[in-house]
Parts: structure tokens; sequence; C-alpha cells
């Protein structure tokens, strides 16, 4: 089960870029390993996508490929016009979608 | 066979951009045509150049499963001047592709850093483009000891 972890301040000043950090716990199978067992080519399930949208709008996405690590690793920067929530959302192979969200106060 | 003067133009715009103007040279290897491809493929029409873009690597990655890599373009992030899109390939990955990041004028700033896998010694190579149409490259050797591809 893909579990996200995501590090986003609570607080900032208006217009300030702050930095986001992402994990989500994710084998990132890259369909070119073989099973020491069966000899079989392991199929390739990774997340796909990833997005970050703040108050409804997107700010931030990915496009990601099986060249990236398991546990895929995002931090990234967002100007901050006002408060409001951050909603993230990983994409997997399989279809399923993995979301958190997260509030920030903006003063100022 | 006959070309029509739009594959003819297309031929001979692959040809400048492979001699070389702003375009910083693979290295010489299996894959470098497909990389080579990808990238052209993402700028479009435009011209590689080089500079704005900064790719930041470890010199020797120890562990080639999990290698940071942080990519930063100078750019206003404003409506009308922003950096849309950064790919980043492994030139000497079974498959060269690895993320494209996507930024808006709310990134306030193009960069990011993610993890990602090396199968071997080789160059890894981050290419920019812009609202406003220009695409830039950057390019950095990694030193990988042990290989990151399941083996």
């Amino acid at each position: 089960m893909a579990r996200p972890r995501v590090k986003v301040p609570s607080t900032a000043s208006k217009g300030e870029v702050i930095t986001i950090k992402t994990l989500i716990s994710h084998k990132m199978e890259t369909g070119l390993r073989k099973d020491r067992k069966t000899g079989k080519v392991v199929p390739r399930q990774i997340i796909n996508k990833f997005t970050v949208t703040f108050n409804g709008q997107t700010v931030f996405s990915t496009d990601i490929e099986p060249g990236v690590s398991a546990n895929p690793y995002m931090q990234f920067s967002v100007k901050v016009p006002e408060s409001g929530e951050f909603e993230f959302t990983w994409v997997d192979d399989n279809g399923e979608t993995y979301k958190t969200k997260k509030k920030i106060e903006v003063k100022g | 066979m006959k070309f029509t003067r739009r594959e003819i133009l297309s031929i001979g715009g692959g040809a400048v951009l492979a001699a070389g103007i702003g375009l910083p040279s693979l290295p010489a290897h299996a894959d470098a045509a497909e990389v080579d491809k990808m990238i052209k493929s993402f700028a479009g029409s435009a011209k590689v150049e080089t500079g704005t873009v900064s790719l930041s690597t470890p010199e020797i990655a120890e562990n080639g499963n999990t290698v940071p890599v942080s990519v930063s373009v100078e750019s206003p992030m404003t409506k009308e001047d922003h950096v849309t899109a950064v790919m980043l390939l492994a030139t000497g990955n079974p498959r060269p592709g690895l993320i494209t990041f996507h930024f808006t004028p709310l990134s306030g700033e193009a960069s990011a850093t993610t993890r990602v896998r090396l199968a071997k010694t080789q160059d890894v190579v981050a290419v920019a483009k812009t609202s406003t149409g220009k695409v830039f490259m950057d390019k950095k050797t990694v030193k990988v000891t042990i290989g990151g591809c399941g083996g």
C-alpha cells in the first residue's frame, strides 16, 4: 500500500516562495527486473504522475518514468498567494490514485 | 522516393541541430540516438542553448538505485516568461527517460529535486523549455559504483 508523506510549512507570508517535500512509499517496479525464483520478468508498476494543486489550481506536476527511484521523493517550490489548501495526487500504473491534503495560513 | 519540401526542411533542420550549434556533444553510446531524438522532440523547432539551466548531481553515486538530482532554471517565473517544463534523461540507462517536471508561474522558482536510478557511470541531461519558446540544456557526469537497475 503506497503511503504518502508531505512536508509543508504551516504558515507563510504573502508571495513567499516555500519549499515542499513529498515522499510516497512505492516499489516503482521497472519492468526490467527478473524474479529470482521464477526467472520471469516482474511486470512494470510505478507511480507515473504526481500533481500538486493549490485551492484547486495546478501549481506543479511531474510525469514519472521507471528511472525514478523506489519511494519517489519530490522537492519543489510554490509561491503562495493566499491562505488555502494543497492537494497532492499520485497516480499508479494500475489506475489507483493516492491523495493527501495540507493547509497553509498566509499572513500579510 | 520523392521527399516533400517539409521533409527536406526537417532533415536539414535536424542536421543543423546535430551539428552542434549550442548543443553540447553527447557521449558516443548505443542510446545516444534515442536520447537525441527525445531532446529534439521536447525542444520542437527551438534551438537548444546552453546556460540558464543548472543540473546538480553528486560526482560519485555510491548507490545507483537512488541518486539525488536537482535542477534549477533562472527565470522570472511570471505569466509572460516562465519555465514550462524540464526533462531529465539518463543517457546510459536501458531507457533514458527519468522524469519531466511541469512548472507554472505559481511555482515561484523553477527548481526541483528527486532521486533517480542510474544503471552505470553516465551523463545525466536536463532540458528546460520556457513559455517564450526558448530551450536550454545542461549535462553532468555521474560516476556510479553500484549500478541501480534491479541487478
